[in-house]
């Protein structure tokens, strides 16, 4: 079996999780290929060889210095017509998400999404994806070829396996509708302060916190508890918090002994970044909340009255 | 300008939706609702139209069964101006590849300057469509936008990527996915849900649209579900409702897990 693992990079450094791909292809006892796409992308063969690929496609041309996806699809389509291959599989981000639907698409292909696990079947790929808020695990499988996959976050490890890859150019010849889309600018803020990472305990908050003003309740809880706050995609997307304190696919990956979630839903985006925490617990008013599926302890119950009781009590516990 | 917005009706939450073991399908059986993360993208396009002095339309576009009807009626009473349901027993079943190509069957008759599509759906946290339905129009794609700006026959996105924020820009026509931050949905009025019954609401077959039903469900899906397994066994939880004693129970619980 032929995988190829698309291979996203962030400045000099390949992505963790699609190490992590490369790292479960390569157990699976298929010929694993990887493929870089950018510019000046060529230092990441040493990387991707290190870490399992045995040949590394490299696409590297100006006109895909963006992390955008349609050129992406074009690159890979183009790839997939010259090369056959069993599978081409994608650690979950909002790029390769794109890149893997738009994929498939082009090439009429299967794809499989939150996978967490894969296995060879009968010589035949099969995937394990949870599903409906993970009351369910399915084992999916592909019609035809190739098997496009789009692996959850955290799924598997990275193991480095010392090799070293064989770089090969791959042309570049991008469609036209597929360059209408530019990159303005990137916004990085400089984060200040500890990581939320290094917490031991966070004190989260979601959009049921109603406003932005009532982070002060979590930080009052986190100042009494030790810990850090922590927050959901929703209110930072909507400017109530900072990203740095995001936890989640897209912000940060956490495992305190602690984390409380408040007035948080639970969506698989956000679970995938704290589903590792020691102990969950959770304060919601909707009881159906899939929140309450993964945390150890839940009340529902208002959280503008919960909190902050809960944080006289934590007070009048220290001091007493 | 004209807007056309892909939405879906999936099963209520409050229902504990299912998958039926015999057909290993989605268990449809139960009420539906219009799944929330598309209420998002139809708020979106009525403020666009807003904005444009109410010029043009707001036209939803969905696949599904002929019942999911009583979801799309939610956009209508929202403000949206006309539904397409595309219904065809030779749909059902459809997987990503099979639904893009059903919707951009769809949406090629439309004819939108913009095409807005919401977060995920909440049947199958997919988060994927948009891509597969813009490669088939051959148009551009923006997804997660947090914040949507279109004016000069452009489209402006703030989105956030794994790295930070992004600003990205397309020329219209494009699709835009929306994040479930976006905006902050209104509620249908009494007279917009009066109202909606009357807003014209068409349910289409793959033959009116032209489609190849080779490509559109069971027939047309690339990838099949071989079994369902229960998922790991995981510990102890316990869930109470608050009486007023929320607070110390939690205490109570950090003090025997000494975590407090
Ligand atoms: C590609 C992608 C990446 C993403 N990455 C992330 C990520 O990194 N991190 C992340 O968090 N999300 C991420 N998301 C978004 C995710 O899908 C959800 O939309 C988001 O997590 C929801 O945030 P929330 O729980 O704050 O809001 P909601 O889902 O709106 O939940 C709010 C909750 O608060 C409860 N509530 C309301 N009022 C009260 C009250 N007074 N007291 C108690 N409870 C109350 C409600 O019952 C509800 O359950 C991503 C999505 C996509 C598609
Ligand atoms: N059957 C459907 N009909 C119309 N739009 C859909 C359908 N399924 C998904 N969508 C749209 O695609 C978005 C992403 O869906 P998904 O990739 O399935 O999570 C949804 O929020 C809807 O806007």
């Amino acid at each position: 079996m032929r995988i190829l693992v698309f291979l996203e990079h962030s400045g000099s450094e390949l992505q963790k999780n699609n190490l992590g791909v490369l790292a479960k292809a390569a157990s699976l006892g298929a010929d694993v290929a990887g493929v870089v796409i950018g510019q000046g992308v060529s230092g990441l063969v040493e990387q991707a060889g290190r870490f399992g690929a045995t040949t590394v496609y490299v696409a590297d041309d100006a006109a895909l210095a963006s992390p955008l996806p349609q050129p992406r699809v074009d690159v890979l389509a183009r790839l997939a017509g010259e090369q056959s291959f069993d599978a081409i599989l994608f650690a979950s981000s909002v790029l390769s998400a794109d890149i893997a639907s738009g994929l498939a698409a082009r090439l009429d292909a299967g794809l499989n999404w939150g996978l967490v696990d894969l296995a060879i079947d009968g010589g035949r790929l099969v995937g394990t994806q949870p599903a409906l808020g993970d009351s369910v695990y399915v084992q999916v499988g592909w019609k035809g070829g190739p098997a496009l996959g789009l692996v959850r976050s955290g799924s598997f490890e990275p193991k480095e396996t010392g090799g070293s890859a064989q770089a090969v150019a791959v042309q570049v010849t991008l469609e036209e509708f597929s360059s209408r889309v530019t990159l303005v600018e990137q916004l990085r803020e400089t984060s200040e302060g500890p990581s939320i990472e290094e917490a031991d305990i966070i004190v989260a908050g979601g959009r049921g916190l109603g406003q932005a003003e009532n982070f002060g309740l979590l930080e009052s809880l986190a100042k009494e508890l030790g810990g850090a706050v922590g927050a959901t995609r929703a209110v930072v997307d909507a400017g109530w918090y900072p990203y740095s304190t995001q936890v989640g696919q897209t912000g940060k990956s956490v495992a305190p002994k602690l984390y409380v979630a408040a007035g948080i839903s639970g969506a698989i985006q956000h679970k995938v970044g704290m589903q590792s925490s020691g102990t969950i617990v959770a304060i919601n008013k909707d009881a159906n909340a899939p929140i309450f599926e993964f945390c150890d302890f839940g009340i529902v119950g208002d959280l503008t009255t919960v909190v902050p009781k809960l944080t006289e009590l934590v007070k009048a516990r220290k001091a007493g | 300008m004209k807007i056309a917005v892909c939405v879906k009706q999936v099963p209520e939450a409050t229902g504990h939706p299912r998958i039926d073991p015999s057909s290993k399908r989605l268990d449809r059986s139960g009420e539906g609702a219009l799944n929330q993360y598309d209420v998002n993208a139809v708020e979106e396009a009525l403020r666009i139209k807003e904005a444009n002095g109410d010029a043009g339309e707001v036209v939803l576009v969905s696949l599904g069964p002929e019942r999911a009807l009583d979801a799309l009626r939610k956009g209508l009473a929202m403000g949206a101006d006309r539904a397409v349901l595309v219904s065809d027993t030779a749909a059902a079943g459809s997987d990503l590849v099979a639904t893009s190509y059903v919707l951009a069957k769809a949406l090629e008759r439309e004819s939108a300057d913009l095409i807005l599509f919401g977060q995920q759906s909440s049947d199958s946290d997919g988060a994927v469509l948009w891509a597969a339905v813009a490669d088939r129009l051959r148009l551009p794609v923006i997804s997660q936008a947090a914040q949507l700006t279109v004016a000069g026959g452009k489209a402006r996105v703030k989105r956030q990527t794994e790295f930070g924020y992004d600003v990205v820009e397309a020329g219209l026509p494009a699709l835009i996915g929306v994040s479930d931050a976006i905006n902050e949905p209104r509620y249908p009025s009494l007279k917009g849900i009066m109202g909606a019954k009357k807003k014209p609401q068409e349910i289409v077959s793959l033959a009116d649209l032209g489609a190849d039903a080779a490509h559109a469900g069971e027939a047309g899906s690339r990838t099949e579900v071989l079994a369902l397994t229960p998922p790991p066994a995981r510990g102890d939880s316990q869930k109470i409702e608050d009486d007023g004693s929320g607070a110390e129970k939690i205490l109570a619980f950090l003090v025997e897990r000494k975590l407090v």
